[in-house]
């Protein structure tokens, strides 16, 4: 997948985490707690959903680079590179 | 011969998963979703644990836990079960507080606490919001020597009656005291205190029925009745659990029994770090609990205003240790209309009153003294409804006591335990699984997890391990 492909993989998995949520506005750079409203338990929920669909597993201790889509994407492109876009 | 409750159970599954109360329930439901062969098993005949009611003749139905969840209960039974349930859930408006410090209504969010702050208690806008900002800003990770009530007293210096208001609900929901660590009672808070208060409109026996469903169409093997006894180990590692006098194998296991249950009971001492079991060893379970059960005669009711939650008390200030006391002074009542099970044509008023109490006071009792001691919880009970339920003595058809012994009974927890574990629990919790690979625990620890909602929640977090370690 490319760093496009993966970034609509994660907005993917946002819309169905906070279906209340307006997306088009995301801005990459900035941390998603401060431009909607995830808890923890939505973070995990990303984890799980890319475990899920992309069989990508992100260790507890990784959590950290999910705090923005930039830091989530460029994470997981080394991770996602080898899995064909749907 | 008795009736076989694992007739046909499989020789292996991928996960058991052991208790059914809302963290067990909740892991075998997502496990089961993923795809993986799931059995749960129950010792009780009922599902749900402490999420639970009982039916008595003449059509009363009791729920033990039903009232007063956070709003967060919405999104996860959305997600985690499905959305039949969590349409479900509905606010609770009529909080009331009665004591000798305050008498006042609230709808129990965040709106509501500031406006009474500030007219009620006399307190600047700008120290009450920079306290809602501190509490819930609270993260695992902070400094957890300060207390909370060191956290009360740094913004409400004095203000026993303040404390009173934040606090008492709390303590009701998940047994905490203020000599616990703030951040327990900051992430508590901001999943309960800023949006309300919630119930499940169907009853408990709705709830557990439309998860059962779920977990079925999910593949989850259920049994009741079916009691583990042992946990057992080889080289390290989860290989099997004993049922009913049968070893099933499994590749992990979930136990949603009692912390303590599970290491020194259901695995052993001899299979733990020496380390690891002097934590384990320190870890405390939190108080038990009495309730007493009230029904109205089928002609009478009562009126709405009345409330759905009243935290009353009768003693001149506020102390947690004096709510777990044999001596009452603090009930909190639960009172349950008819709309809290619409189908049911026979429009019932139940009142439940719940007070926190100590195994101490009533695991030794004999039998002519306990059951002494049950009438009088009833009749100072009755006494106390009185200013809220007028003539209440005569109204009330059914009266029923539940102790801790009567929790032991159902759940099997130490002493009683109502609120799982003291804070110290959660990582005791936690590493269970890097003592004995595959063996992981999900249920009320560590007052944070405790509750509906945390327990759902712990539920979630252990399955997205278990997952991980399946993967592999």
């Amino acid at each position: 997948m490319t760093s496009a492909e993966i970034r609509a993989a994660i907005i993917d998995i946002l819309e169905t985490i906070a279906p209340d949520e307006d997306l088009t506005n995301l801005d990459d750079a900035k941390e998603f707690r401060d431009q909607m409203e995830l808890d923890s338990m939505d973070f995990l929920d990303i984890v799980m959903e890319l475990r899920k669909r992309y069989r990508v597993q992100v260790p507890e201790e990784d959590y950290e680079n999910l705090v923005s889509m930039a830091s989530t994407v460029s994470y997981l492109e080394p991770k996602m590179v080898d899995i064909p876009a749907e | 011969m008795p009736r076989d409750f694992l007739k046909d159970v499989k020789d292996k599954y991928d996960v058991i998963v052991i208790g059914s109360g809302l963290a067990g329930l909740t892991s075998a439901n997502i496990l089961g979703r993923a795809g993986y062969d799931v059995l749960l098993l129950e010792q009780h005949y009922k599902l749900g644990g402490m999420a639970t009611w009982f039916k008595r003749p003449k059509g009363h139905i009791f729920d033990i836990s039903l009232h007063g969840f956070p709003y967060g209960m919405l999104k996860s039974c959305r997600r985690y079960w499905n959305q039949e349930i969590a349409d479900r859930i509905v606010p609770l408006r009529g909080i009331l507080f009665d004591n000798p410090q305050f008498t006042l209504k609230t709808t129990y969010d965040r709106a509501s606490f500031t406006d009474l702050l500030q007219s009620k208690f006399g307190v600047a806008e700008a120290t009450i919001k920079e306290f809602f900002d501190t509490a819930r800003g609270m993260n695992f990770y902070d400094d957890q020597n300060l207390t909370t009530k060191e956290l009360f007293e740094r913004f409400f210096p004095g203000r026993n009656d303040i404390t009173r208001l934040l606090m008492e609900p709390i303590t009701y929901a998940n047994g905490s005291t203020l000599e616990d660590p703030a951040i327990t009672y900051g992430i508590v808070f901001s999943n309960f205190m800023s949006k309300g208060v919630y119930t499940f409109q169907g009853g408990t026996d709705l709830m557990i029925g439309l998860m059962k469903d779920e977990l079925e169409a999910n593949g989850v093997d259920i049994r009741i009745n079916c009691s583990a006894e042992k946990i057992n180990t080889e080289h390290g590692k989860v290989k099997s659990v004993t049922v009913n006098d049968r070893d099933i194998q499994c590749r992990s296991v979930v136990s949603n029994a009692n912390l303590l249950t599970t290491i020194f009971k259901m695995v052993g001492e001899e299979q733990f770090d020496k380390d690891y079991l002097e934590d384990a060893k320190a870890v405390r379970v939190n108080n038990s609990s009495t309730q007493v059960y009230m029904a109205l005669g089928p002609e009478d009711h009562i009126d709405r205003d009345t409330g759905d939650l009243l935290f009353t008390s009768t003693a001149e200030r506020f102390e947690t240790n004096r709510l777990l006391s044999r001596d009452i002074t603090s009930r909190t009542f639960s009172v349950y209309y008819p709309d809290t099970r619409p189908h049911d044509q026979r429009e019932r008023h139940l009142i439940v009153s719940s007070t926190n109490a100590r195994w101490e006071d009533w695991g030794n009792l004999d039998n002519e003294a306990y059951e002494a001691s049950k009438q009088d919880l009833i009749e100072t009970t009755l006494d106390a409804l009185e200013k809220y339920l007028p003539n209440a003595r005569e109204r009330v058809v059914y009266t029923e006591a539940a102790t801790p012994r009567t929790f032991y009974h159902y759940t099997r927890h130490h002493e009683g335990a109502s609120f799982g574990t003291k804070f110290e629990g959660l990582p005791v919790s936690q590493a269970l699984p890097s003592q004995i690979t595959g063996l992981y625990h999900a249920g009320s620890v560590g007052i944070i997890m405790s509750g509906w909602l945390g327990a759902i929640n712990y539920g979630v977090i252990v399955s997205n391990e278990v997952d991980q370690l399946l993967m592999q």
